[in-house]
């Protein structure tokens, strides 16, 4: 078994294939980006991309990975964020922090498929990211701000 | 009661913050450091040679300088406000700095916390109720109380960590004084450096090793407002670009050599015991290291998370009958009956004559009712412990670190002095973090394998099975109205005490009345003729905790309504009379900035509503109104605005990120959330069963911050006991009904 994680592939061959994504990326790789909240797909926390698409890794068996797998770390970085990571940190949308590389990796997700995405395109994208502090509004402000900066850079 | 003992502990904790350097090579200073503070300066244990601690909250090394903040951030900014406080007066800016939360240590207490520990209501500044307020601080301290709740941090080290911030800086300064044969009063200090007359820079790193030999400078005079470099002044949060990059690490995320994980299972019902267990099918599963019994329950060890998880999952255990009600029938009994005159708690307020005035019955008679919540942060529960039989190391989110060292001492049979707590960043709290229940599974998990770090980690399911929840209460209100006005009001209050049930589990006594059951409801400014607020300590029940904002989170709910039927019954405008009614004048101000944002009385579209609410709590008072319609797929929430005083803000980014928190926090819960018991265990185990405020039904909210009041106020629960009853009143308005009931999806559904 191999995965291909943030541009860098790993042989997994001594795992469990129905071990969940989440906890090959988070306990054998070491990648703590993508974070346990659920469990259940209930709160998004462990939103990663595979193949560019949003999923939860908590649901995906790493045997079953049909792509290559982007975490938080693999978008940006402190040094060089992403331009949703850069409207995130304007934004200051961050309180606990706690689910918001879900939430971002979500928002990566809805804007490479809507880069001009309406509030209900927001909506219907984001709601399945649970955000306990209630920073929802900084949210939808920063994904904007994120689709204009990325559409002036277009 | 009040005799000359606590007189001279006033005077003592009134000293704590004028706290200077010491010297740290050779220890010649040491002994006058003993004997000038009451307590020692916790970061003289672990330094290095060279270094200086110049206070409790600042210490320099050859290359860093890193402040202290010893209250735990739980996401809401406590680590960069406490940095700013300091960084303002010691003369460093944000990106200068490391910070450390420091050792758990009674040099770190909260001097805020007693200031609702005793029953003058906050807006009462007479001499009576500061002196008494002085004096209960004294006994917080000698318990040595690093605790972070109660929206404390900011009050609590508005001065002393500026204070700390400027005799740091003071005492850099005398030290380039002595070495350059130069006047203190001729140097000045920007950037990290002492800047000598001549404009040459010494950084304060290079001064490290002399200003530890330099008597503290305590006689400081702290800035004017209107000096202010950082405070008062929009900021990056020092956490906003690890929480934006996947790079912030939490507790959950430790990573230590040779560390082992664990799960647990606990019996579903609180506090009972494990009778039996079954353990052939775990045993045998991959990675399985060893399983544990631990008191109430029994825990795997295995080499990763998930492997732990579904281990502890594969016991099979009999479980003992919950100690409490095992169903919520007689949870709602329980409070039902406790309607009497020997329950009575508290009766702190009693004006008029209320008896006499609802002689002749009331126009309103209601009651109300509030469930069981779940903290149920976003991080689940851990705690990572290595145990050795001379020393144990904790790493853990915590909220409570002082209690932790106590109890794992007794866990563990070794002195304090070898219990090293480690605090680090937490995934959201609520109030969850004040407990310590999961460090002592963790101690006596790790105690099985010594030597080795051992990460517990709670599956979402037995966190939120093991939350001790937010208090259960029960309200039944009446009164009169005459000639358009509310005339005659009377609350009482039922639930059980949160303050006994918590420090209880601390073996802390907690005597007297529990302010936390009437708080929020008995504190209110409002002058009525006939005015009543009882609290009624109902039995425990459930094991119950603080959760954001306490007894005022449910009473605040209770105490609006009752005045908004009341106000309905007498024909009067709701903001109206509210503002006729309030005496506080940053209370009617709050009031009447939210009428203005909303247009108060301005025609809504049918079938929508508009409700005010206000609550006073924390000593912030804040109003909100609440904007719905009523849709084909139910209520849909269009348009929050709140207003809310803190005297002083010091991060307006950070204030509106909290109050609007606050407000999400509170209307998410009114709407969808509860906790209930079957057969004693909790029913709702996850995210599908307490589903909390999702994006799409999030309102627009529009804030303001006023800062009238005469002292400075913490943000972080205030906002939250209005907005269930802001809610309910526009409902109300929207559609005829009244919702005396959370969770409100009970009764009508939400878009």
């Amino acid at each position: 078994m191999q995965l291909s994680v943030n541009g860098a592939d790993h042989p997994l061959d001594d795992l469990e294939p129905d071990m969940p994504l989440l906890w090959a990326l988070r306990d054998v790789l070491g990648i703590k980006g993508p974070k346990y909240g659920c469990g259940i797909a209930q709160c998004g926390a462990c939103t990663v991309h595979i193949d560019g698409q949003a999923v939860r890794s908590c649901q995906v068996a790493v045997g079953d990975v049909w792509g290559p797998v982007t975490t938080i770390e693999g978008l940006g970085t402190p040094g060089a964020p992403h331009p949703i990571q850069a409207a995130w940190i304007e934004a200051q949308v961050a309180q606990c922090g706690y689910c918001q590389s879900g939430q971002i990796m979500q928002a990566a997700s809805l804007l490479a498929e809507t880069p001009d995405p309406t509030d209900d395109d927001i909506d219907d994208a984001m709601s399945g990211n649970l955000c306990r502090c209630g920073t929802y509004p900084r949210i939808r402000t920063a994904i904007k701000a994120a689709a204009k900066s990325m559409n002036d850079r277009a | 009661m009040i005799g000359p003992e606590m007189g001279r502990a006033k005077t003592i904790a009134r000293r704590t913050f004028l706290i200077g350097s010491v010297v740290i090579a050779g220890g010649v200073a040491f002994g006058t450091w003993r004997y000038k503070t009451p307590y020692a300066n916790p970061l003289l244990a672990d330094l290095p040679e060279g270094a200086a601690a110049l206070t409790p909250y600042v210490r320099i090394t050859s290359d860093a300088i890193t402040l202290i903040t010893p209250r735990a951030d739980k996401g809401q900014g406590a680590v960069s406000v406490q940095a700013a406080l300091i960084a303002e007066e010691l003369d460093v800016s944000l990106d200068q700095i490391d910070t450390d939360f420091g050792p758990p240590s009674p040099a770190y207490y909260n001097t805020a916390l007693a200031g609702d520990a005793v029953p003058f209501r906050a807006t009462d500044d007479s001499w009576l109720a500061e002196t008494v307020r002085d004096l209960a601080d004294a006994p917080m301290k000698f318990l040595g109380m690093q605790i972070t709740g109660g929206s404390t941090t900011v009050p609590d080290g508005y001065d002393k960590l500026r204070h700390a911030g400027a005799v740091a800086r003071e005492t850099l300064k005398a030290t380039a004084a002595r070495l350059h044969g130069l006047e203190r009063s001729a140097l000045s200090t920007a950037n990290g450096a002492v800047i000598l007359p001549d404009g040459t820079r010494l950084s304060y790193q290079s001064l490290a090793p002399e200003a530890a030999q330099t008597e503290p400078v305590t006689n400081v005079t702290l800035r004017d407002p209107s000096e202010w470099r950082l405070l008062g002044k929009p900021m990056q949060r020092i956490d906003i670009v690890s929480k934006s990059t996947g790079t912030q690490g939490y507790g959950i995320d430790i990573d230590l050599p040779e560390m082992l994980h664990a799960a647990i299972r606990l019996n579903p019902a609180q506090g009972a015991a494990l009778t039996g267990y079954d353990v052939t099918e775990a045993q045998a599963m991959r990675g399985v290291q060893k399983i544990v019994e631990i008191p109430g329950g029994v825990a795997v060890i295995a080499d990763n998370t998930w492997r732990a998880i579904r281990a502890a999952e594969a016991i099979t255990c009999d479980w003992a009958a919950a100690p409490y009600p095992a169903g919520m029938a007689d949870h709602w009994q329980a409070l039902s009956d406790s309607f009497t005159s020997d329950a009575q708690d508290s009766q702190f307020r009693d004006e008029g004559n209320v008896e006499a005035a609802l002689a002749g019955g009331a126009e309103v008679e209601v009651e109300y009712r509030a469930p069981y919540l779940a903290h149920a942060p976003l991080e689940p529960l851990n705690a990572t412990v290595r145990y050795t039989p001379e020393r144990v190391d904790i790493w853990t989110g915590t909220q409570v670190p002082r209690f932790i060292e106590t109890n794992v001492a007794r866990i563990t049979g070794l002195d304090g002095d070898r219990i090293h707590v480690h605090a680090l960043m937490i995934g959201g709290s609520f109030g969850h973090r004040l407990e310590d229940d999961a460090v002592r599974h963790a101690t006596h998990i790790a105690m099985a394998m010594p030597g080795r770090p051992i990460k517990l980690t709670y599956s979402r399911e037995e966190d939120m099975a093991h939350d001790f929840p937010r208090q259960i209460a029960m309200a039944r209100g009446r009164g009169r109205v005459e000639n358009g006005h509310v005339t005659a009001y009377d609350l009482g209050i039922a639930m059980p005490s949160v303050l006994s049930s918590q420090m209880g589990r601390q073996n802390i006594p907690a005597p007297g009345p529990d302010l936390q059951i009437v708080a929020g409801a008995w504190d209110q400014p409002f002058a009525i003729p006939d005015y009543r607020v009882t609290g009624y300590r109902a039995p425990e029940l459930a094991p119950i905790s603080s959760w954001r904002s306490v007894g005022a989170s449910t009473n605040g709910f209770f105490h609006d309504c009752l005045l908004d039927e009341l106000i309905h019954a007498a024909g009067a405008d709701p903001l109206e009379e509210r503002l006729r009614l309030c005496t506080h004048a940053p209370s009617r101000a709050v009031l009447e900035a939210v009428g203005e944002m909303s247009n108060w009385g301005s025609t809504m579209a049918p079938g929508a509503g508009r409700g005010v609410a206000y609550c006073l709590s924390f000593g912030v008072p804040c109003a909100q109104v609440v904007e719905v319609s009523a849709t084909e797929d139910g209520i849909r929430l269009s348009r929050v605005y709140v207003a809310a005083d803190v005297g002083r803000i010091i991060d307006p980014v950070n204030f509106e990120g909290l109050v609007k928190g606050g407000v999400i926090f509170g209307l998410g819960h009114a709407m969808n959330c509860h906790i209930t018991y079957a057969g004693g265990a909790a029913e709702q185990r996850n995210f599908d069963q307490y589903p909390g405020m999702r994006l799409y039904q999030c309102p627009e909210i529009e804030l303001r911050g006023l800062e009238t009041a005469d002292e400075i106020r913490g943000i972080g629960e205030p906002p939250v006991p209005p907005a269930p009853a802001a809610l309910a009143n526009a409902i109300f308005a929207a559609t005829g009904t009244r919702l005396r009931e959370m969770p409100f999806d009970r009764h009508v559904a939400f878009a």
